[in-house]
């Protein structure tokens, strides 16, 4: 079974993030894996192996060296392709989407694309939507668990009361929630291994796209507002009712 | 040339090691200190990322990396948790060592894939009750009988011994006397369970309290003769080896712990304040921070030199001991500071450099006392004036 995992290299997220003049963020130092598509990454090596054959083919989009994409061949992905261009600078999620799009259309014969349900820097959440539509093909969000059998996928699909079962012909675009497998570390072997595994670097004009017209522009930027001071209930005796009130209107509990 | 940076591939291990040491290690280490627990899934984690068999060439199963790629991995586990780190060790420079260098290929094919993936452990007996500092005086024997070896005797201190995933112990015995009536000494594999082997019970440790650590006792127990590891009679130079490259390690394990205080002190002298300011404003703990760090540093090279000259086949045995010697007495140091930047909360378990403060005085022990490393030292440089 082949799967293409859409993965996204981002600003390693601990350390300061900066911004161009454009408002975009800076992408100049190592780029890492986005923990969110290590959980697609798992879960397309699991689907693999279980079927016994077929590849997991990495697609990006992204400046600079393609220091995540090692991450996931060290995991034991079998190959990836990487879209570099300067002219995708700034790009917003539709325009990701296209050249995602098309990055897939090269990829050859394939049963899922998977990918996270939102990326840790940019978290739009609309990438994988947008792939499916351009592509034609079904989208199952959130998955938890994800089955191939009989030329369908089987989904348990994430919902805030339980799951939903789901399923969709194959191919379909699958997005998967973050936290629902524990994503292998690289052993030693893996990333000596990754090294020779075949990584492709394309530029837009090897996409055969025209994207003359960007649909984004960053006008501003402004801090999130500082978080409002918290309710204070003074305890009369019964500030435990209070308490029980206003969680249950989160419904947190 | 010399090149002081790791190449991009130890750079990469490194850090998935940091982030395994982080997630998987970190959260249980105070807790396993606690209670003795010895985490059997920690070391299977470990064999997965190939830790186990790391420095070991790929024909046999290893990981094909160089001694120093290990070394730098080692420091990583080590900067979170010493016992896990002395597991790893004494799994790989010790449990799994002789077999790789010594094994034929039928001993290497029946004992080697469990140690070198992490389902199973190795330990080395060396050290006995009257024999310690002075390894050649081992009195345990074995006796060939037929087509067996029989062992009596016991050994002191083998880590890794009982726990419960231990597949070997390999042994130093006095299998002959020479007509000098000097003993000859070799190697020999005594597999868990053996009858006459007996594990005895765990010691209550100041430091490395979740590693596994017992005395041996040895009673008429039988193995086949096909256990000797190596010629009979080359035991003594085979662990001169083994403890050659052990040292390298135990540095490495210093290195971790020095490093682990430095980062634990700087962040306390930096948040915790004292009459109106920071305790790191004043000189008396800054200057600590800054002796601290110029000992990591030194530490580091030296192990890592060490391990370099190893990799490149050169003559290692005094630079692994200056490594062993300064890296477990700059850790010593490193933790008794780190106590003392710490105040109160340095003597409280709850805070990591009370514990690191206890796991580090047996790195001045281990594989060689401080004292045996400066005699290496001084004998080297007085047999041969010219390396001064
Ligand atoms: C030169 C250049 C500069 C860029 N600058 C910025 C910037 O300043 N800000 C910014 O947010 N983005 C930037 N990007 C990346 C790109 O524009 C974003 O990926 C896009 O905006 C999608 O946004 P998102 O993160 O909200 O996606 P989401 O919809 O939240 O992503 C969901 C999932 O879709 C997949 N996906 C999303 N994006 C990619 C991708 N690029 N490659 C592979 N899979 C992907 C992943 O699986 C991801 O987890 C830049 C890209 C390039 C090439
Ligand atoms: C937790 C732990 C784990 C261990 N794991 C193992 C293991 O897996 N396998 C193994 O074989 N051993 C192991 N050991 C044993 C360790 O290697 C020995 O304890 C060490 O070599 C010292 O030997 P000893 O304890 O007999 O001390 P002794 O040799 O009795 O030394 C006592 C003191 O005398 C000093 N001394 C001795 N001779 C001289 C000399 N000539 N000049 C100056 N000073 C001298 C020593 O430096 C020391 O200070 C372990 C020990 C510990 C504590």
């Amino acid at each position: 079974m082949n799967i293409l995992v859409c993965v996204k290299q981002i600003p390693d997220p601990a350390g300061p993030q900066e911004l161009n003049n454009d408002n975009t963020l800076k992408r100049e130092g190592k780029l890492i894996l986005d923990e969110s598509d290590s959980y697609g990454v798992e879960i397309a090596l699991q689907l693999r192996d279980t079927a016994g054959e077929g590849e997991v083919t990495l697609i990006s989009m992204s400046p600079g060296e393609p220091s995540g994409l090692r991450t996931a061949l060290a995991m034991g992905a079998d190959k990836a392709i990487h879209v570099v261009d300067d002219t995708l600078h700034g790009a917003d999620a539709l325009s990701t989407a296209k050249v995602l799009a098309a990055a897939v259309q090269r990829a050859g014969d394939y049963t899922l694309v998977i990918a996270a349900t939102e990326s840790t820097d940019g978290y739009t959440g609309t990438v994988p939507a947008q792939l499916a539509e351009i592509l034609g093909l079904p989208s199952v969000t959130f998955a938890k668990s994800i089955r191939v059998e009989g030329g369908k996928v089987h989904v348990d699909r994430q919902t805030e009361a339980g799951y939903d079962v789901v399923e969709a012909d194959v191919p379909a675009v699958v997005t998967v929630t973050a936290g629902v497998v524990e994503p292998r570390y690289p052993s030693f072997k893996g990333i000596m291994a990754a090294k020779k595994k075949p990584l492709e670097t394309l530029a837009v004009s090897d996409l055969g796209l025209d994207l003359s017209s960007w649909g984004q522009n960053i006008v501003s930027v402004e801090d999130a507002p500082s978080r409002a001071a918290g309710e204070k209930i003074e305890d009369d005796g019964e500030a435990y009712l209070k308490i029980v009130e206003f969680l249950e209107e989160q419904k947190v509990i | 040339m010399p090149d002081f940076d790791l190449t991009p591939d130890q750079e990469a291990f490194r850090a998935v090691v940091r982030d395994f040491a982080e997630a998987e290690i970190r959260p249980r280490a105070e807790q396993m200190d606690a209670t003795g627990e010895f985490p059997v899934d920690i070391v299977r984690g470990m064999g997965e990322l190939g830790l186990l068999g790391l420095p070991f060439p790929e024909e046999v199963g290893g990981g094909g990396a160089d001694y120093l790629t290990y070394i730098v991995a080692l420091e990583e586990i080590a900067r979170v948790d010493q016992s896990t780190a002395i597991t790893l060790e004494a799994g790989v420079s010790l449990g799994a060592a002789p077999i790789v260098y010594w094994g034929t290929e039928a001993q290497r094919e029946r004992w080697l894939p469990p140690l070198l993936t992490g389902d199973g452990l190795a330990a080395f007996g060396l050290t006995e009750p009257d024999a310690g500092s002075d390894a050649g005086a081992t009195r345990t024997t074995a006796v060939r009988d037929g087509d067996e070896w029989v062992v009596n005797g016991s050994k002191a201190f083998i880590t890794n011994s009982g726990t419960e995933i231990t597949v070997l112990v390999t042994i130093a015995a006095v299998t002959s006397r020479g007509d000098d009536g000097r003993a000859r000494i070799s190697n020999i594999v005594v597999p868990s369970g053996t009858p006459g082997f007996v594990v005895e019970p765990k010691y209550a440790k100041m430091g490395w309290r979740a590693s596994d650590t017992h005395g041996l006792t040895f009673e008429d127990c039988r193995v086949p003769v096909e256990n000797l590891l190596g010629e009979e009679g080359d035991g003594f130079r085979n662990f001169l080896r083994i403890l050659d490259e052990g040292r390298i390690a135990i540095a490495a394990l210093g290195v971790g712990l020095a490093q682990a205080c430095l980062e634990e002190s700087v962040r306390y002298a930096n948040t915790r304040t004292a009459f109106g300011r920071p305790i790191g404003a004043n000189q008396g703990i800054s200057f600590k921070l800054a002796d601290m760090a110029v000992s990591v540093e030194a530490a580091r090279m030296l192990t890592r030199k060490a391990a370099w000259l190893r990799d490149l086949g050169r003559p290692f045995k005094q630079a692994a001991a200056m490594a062993k010697l300064y890296a477990s007495e700059a850790a010593v140091a490193a933790t008794r500071e780190a106590t003392q930047v710490f105040g109160g909360a340095g003597f409280i378990d709850e805070t990591p450099v009370s514990r690191y403060y206890r796991d580090a005085k047996v790195l001045e022990i281990g594989e060689g006392t401080s004292e045996i490393q400066r005699l290496i030292i001084a004998g080297g440089l007085l047999a041969d004036p010219g390396s001064a």
